[in-house]
């Protein structure tokens, strides 16, 4: 048992922390959010530079082979920085999917692209019926000649809006709800038949609601077996929540930071009002909601490669306590600092509505908790 | 990084748990595993065992007879100790007068109490709070007079833990009122056997008899009994306080109190289904499970910190305040699941009214409730964070 970085995890802490230290202050990254794209092309391709992108990929697709260690360190990073770049969209969902799913003819050719920043992907998954459940697809594929034809909608697409390429998950057999049957394509983002409604998130990220009308797609789009999508898309989820949990940590950080100083330097009646001993133990509780947030995202990021029953486990726990332990930290954040909390200008309330706003991808609280629940059952049929 | 144990931690774990197997008595674990009480036997039984195999004072240094484990050994033992039903260790002589002897203590009282606490000879307990000094520790008034080679000690303590059993004392006493309130402290052992010494049982409301008052009425006490320097039992206090505090969450405890639950949980019906199948319940019980995860792994991460070398100071408020939280919330739950069968009190029933797990759910919901208020309340645990981490 080791908590400490290796000497590579370190130099990738530090590169990532010293890109988001120089370069994404408080006004580059409004002027990011508030630009047409919502993320800079010019960051995106120092990231590639760096090699940003390649880091969870596989060797065998061209990556860094870095496990959830390495995703953590980086997302937290970018937690820390508020980044909006499309990292989640492109290089972790999309990305790790098709490293997942490609067959090793395609795969390199596919995520070498994804990690020079010049194609960006999305993965067109959830739909509005299934809420947070990847299984919960009612979108179409039927085969049509030598290809398929594609028809369904997909909501909150991250990056939905600007993406070059959707992988699109559709179902060719089954129920909604089902695993069985799920295949996944690449379509491109400006197909014939797919129409894209973009727009900003309240958390400064982008997403689209997507209508897939007769999509055609040649036999080659197909993403690995027909019907047989389920498992890579878990494997993406499971980085996804890892990152989502990391950039949470990341966030949290600098919101109990920002708070704590705060305290130090806000008068009233003459003293810090962090002289006050009620807001003194509210900044302890602020505290100790990171702590359990970076214990759960550490154990969840080092338990990607661990027996199904306890990813699971360990994936859902860190996630539903980021949806508690990040509501906690924001909303106490907000109240510390009293007005100021509540203006756009402050930099804690984009940094509470991150952390508000997690909650509300890959699986809520109340979805990982149900998650949970079914594991405990499970194990008490085992019992 | 890396979570799991290795070779040779896995390997010592598998020692450990040999050992647990071979001489833990069953008798003895049973007993903790249906969170009934043992008797002074029982107990003083257990520490033996573990004395004698060289395993009862694992935080200390191997001069004084330590076994020279690291962090991560010191925490495995404390995980396999929980979970297979060894009672809790007596913190008063190992981990509380022991390190003081050790740091402030003259070569005679090392040579004679040391090896005394290593074997169970003496049974310690703690003369810290007073009726008035209980937070504010320094306010203490019990007043020891310097007379010849003795003091002369008048004065009360309360909230003894276990004293009615015990037949040594560690106590703070004032031996100077006219200064600074930590400026007049002294560190005293006591024999309890001394005349005009008196233990008087207190009643905690789950009606059992573990805290008592201690009277000292003139109350002779050797000047050799006398740890540091007189005036300097401040100093010991702090000390003290800052020793070797890894187990203050109570992780391998709050784990097995939580599978209990779990199995209740299974076995009682409502409606004719298992109660862990009602969706408020689960839900309950799946926020347990992710506070206890938290619980485990922040302090996974103080060991392996203590492992390459650091030292846990305030962390350990976080430990204790969270560990502590998750504990009575089990408890909590585990007392809703008893139903109305939490009702009859019954703490020294052979014949126990309703199902078996019952008899011991509501008053150790009530007898947890000392979690917060003991070793530093939480609230003073805040004060500490406040002032040592934030400062604020």
């Amino acid at each position: 048992m080791d908590f400490s970085y290796s000497d590579e995890q370190r130099m990738l802490k530090d590169m990532v922390d010293r890109v988001v230290a120089d370069q994404y202050d408080f006004e580059s990254r409004e002027k990011i959010v508030n630009s047409e794209t919502g993320f800079s092309a010019d960051l995106w391709n120092q990231f590639a530079e760096l090699g940003l992108l390649a880091v969870p990929f596989s060797e065998a697709a061209g990556g860094f082979n870095g496990g959830g260690a390495e995703l953590m360190v980086v997302a937290e990073g970018f937690g820390r920085g508020l980044v909006v770049e499309p990292y989640l969209s492109s290089v972790v969902l999309a990305g790790t999917f098709i490293d997942a799913i490609a067959g090793d003819d395609k795969k390199a050719a596919l995520i070498e692209p994804i990690v020079s920043g010049e194609t960006r992907y999305t993965l067109a998954c959830y739909e509005p019926a299934g809420r947070y459940d990847p299984y919960w697809i009612d979108t179409t594929a039927e085969k049509s000649g030598d290809g398929y034809t594609l028809n369904g909608f997909k909501s909150v697409v991250l990056n939905g809006d600007t993406a070059d390429k959707l992988v699109v998950i559709a179902r060719s057999s089954g129920d909604a709800g089902e695993a069985q049957g799920l295949s996944a394509f690449i379509v491109d983002a400006d197909a014939q038949g797919v129409s894209r409604r973009g727009y900003p998130t309240i958390d400064g990220h982008r997403g689209a609601d997507i209508t897939l009308d007769n999509v055609s797609v040649s036999a080659d789009a197909l993403l690995g077996e027909e019907g047989k999508a389920a498992a890579a898309l878990q494997y993406a989820i499971d980085r996804g929540i890892v990152a989502l949990c990391s950039e949470a940590a990341g966030a949290m950080e600098i919101a109990c930071d920002l708070t704590l100083q705060y305290l130090k330097d806000r008068k009233q009646f003459g003293v810090p009002i962090g002289s006050f001993q009620a807001l003194q133990h509210r900044m302890v509780d602020m505290r100790m909601a990171l702590e359990k947030v970076r214990s759960l995202t550490l154990w969840a990021a080092c338990s990607l490669e661990a027996p199904e029953a306890e990813r699971r486990q360990r994936l859902s726990a860190a996630k539903a306590m980021v949806g508690k332990a990040g509501r906690k930290v924001a909303e106490e954040a907000i109240q510390l600092f009293g007005g100021m909390g509540m203006m756009d200008e402050s930099s804690i309330s984009h940094y509470a509505k991150r952390i508000v706003m997690i909650d509300h991808y890959l699986g809520d609280r109340e979805y990982h908790m149900a998650q949970l629940r079914d594991m405990t059952l499970a194990g008490q049929d085992a019992a | 990084m890396e979570i799991e144990y290795n070779d040779s931690e896995r390997a010592f774990r598998d020692e450990v748990r040999t050992f647990l197997a071979d001489n833990l008595p069953s008798t003895i674990s049973n007993k903790v595993k249906q969170s009934e009480r043992l008797t002074p036997e029982e107990t003083v039984q257990w520490h033996k065992i573990l004395g004698e195999k060289g395993w009862l004072a694992m935080h200390w240094p191997e001069e004084y007879g330590g076994p020279g484990w690291s962090p991560i050994q010191k925490h495995i033992f404390e995980e396999e100790t929980a979970e297979a039903g060894a009672p809790r260790l007596l913190p008063f002589g190992i981990n509380m007068v022991a390190p003081v002897i050790m740091k402030f203590g003259t070569q005679a009282q090392k040579d004679y109490y040391l090896p005394r606490i290593l074997k169970m000879e003496d049974w310690w307990c703690q003369g810290y709070s007073e009726p008035g000094a209980g937070s504010d520790l320094a306010s203490l008034k019990t007043r020891a007079v310097r007379d010849g080679d003795h003091y002369i000690v008048n004065g009360q303590k309360t909230w003894t833990t276990l004293g009615q059993h015990a037949n040594m004392m560690f106590n703070l006493v004032r031996t100077n009122p006219d200064v600074k309130k930590q400026e007049g402290i002294s560190f005293l052992l006591v024999d309890m056997d001394t005349p005009g010494l008196t233990v008087r049982p207190l009643i905690t409301l789950d009606g059992e008899h573990e805290v008592n008052e201690v009277f000292f009425d003139d109350v002779k006490v050797p000047v050799e009994n006398l740890v540091g320097e007189e005036n300097k039992g401040w100093t010991c206090a702090k000390y003290l306080l800052t020793f070797e505090r890894t187990g203050i969450a109570g992780v391998g405890i709050s784990k097995a109190a939580l599978e209990d639950l779990k199995q209740i949980a299974r076995t009682q019906m409502v409606h004719g289904k298992p109660l862990i199948e009602q969706p408020s319940f689960a839900e309950r019980l799946a926020d347990l499970e992710i506070e206890l995860m938290a619980v485990e792994m922040t302090n996974l991460r103080t060991v392996a910190a203590a492992e390459a070398g650091g030292v846990p100071g305030a962390e350990s408020s976080f430990l204790k305040i969270m560990g502590t939280e998750v504990r009575q919330a089990i408890s909590d739950l585990y007392r809703e699941a008893a139903g109305p069968y939490a009702l009859p009190f019954q703490p020294h029933e052979d014949e126990i009214v309703g199902p078996d797990f019952v008899a011991p759910a509501a008053p150790t919901y009530f007898n947890l409730r000392k979690l917060s208020i003991f070793g530093g309340s939480n609230e003073i645990q805040k004060n500490i964070i406040s002032k040592a981490i934030l400062g604020l």
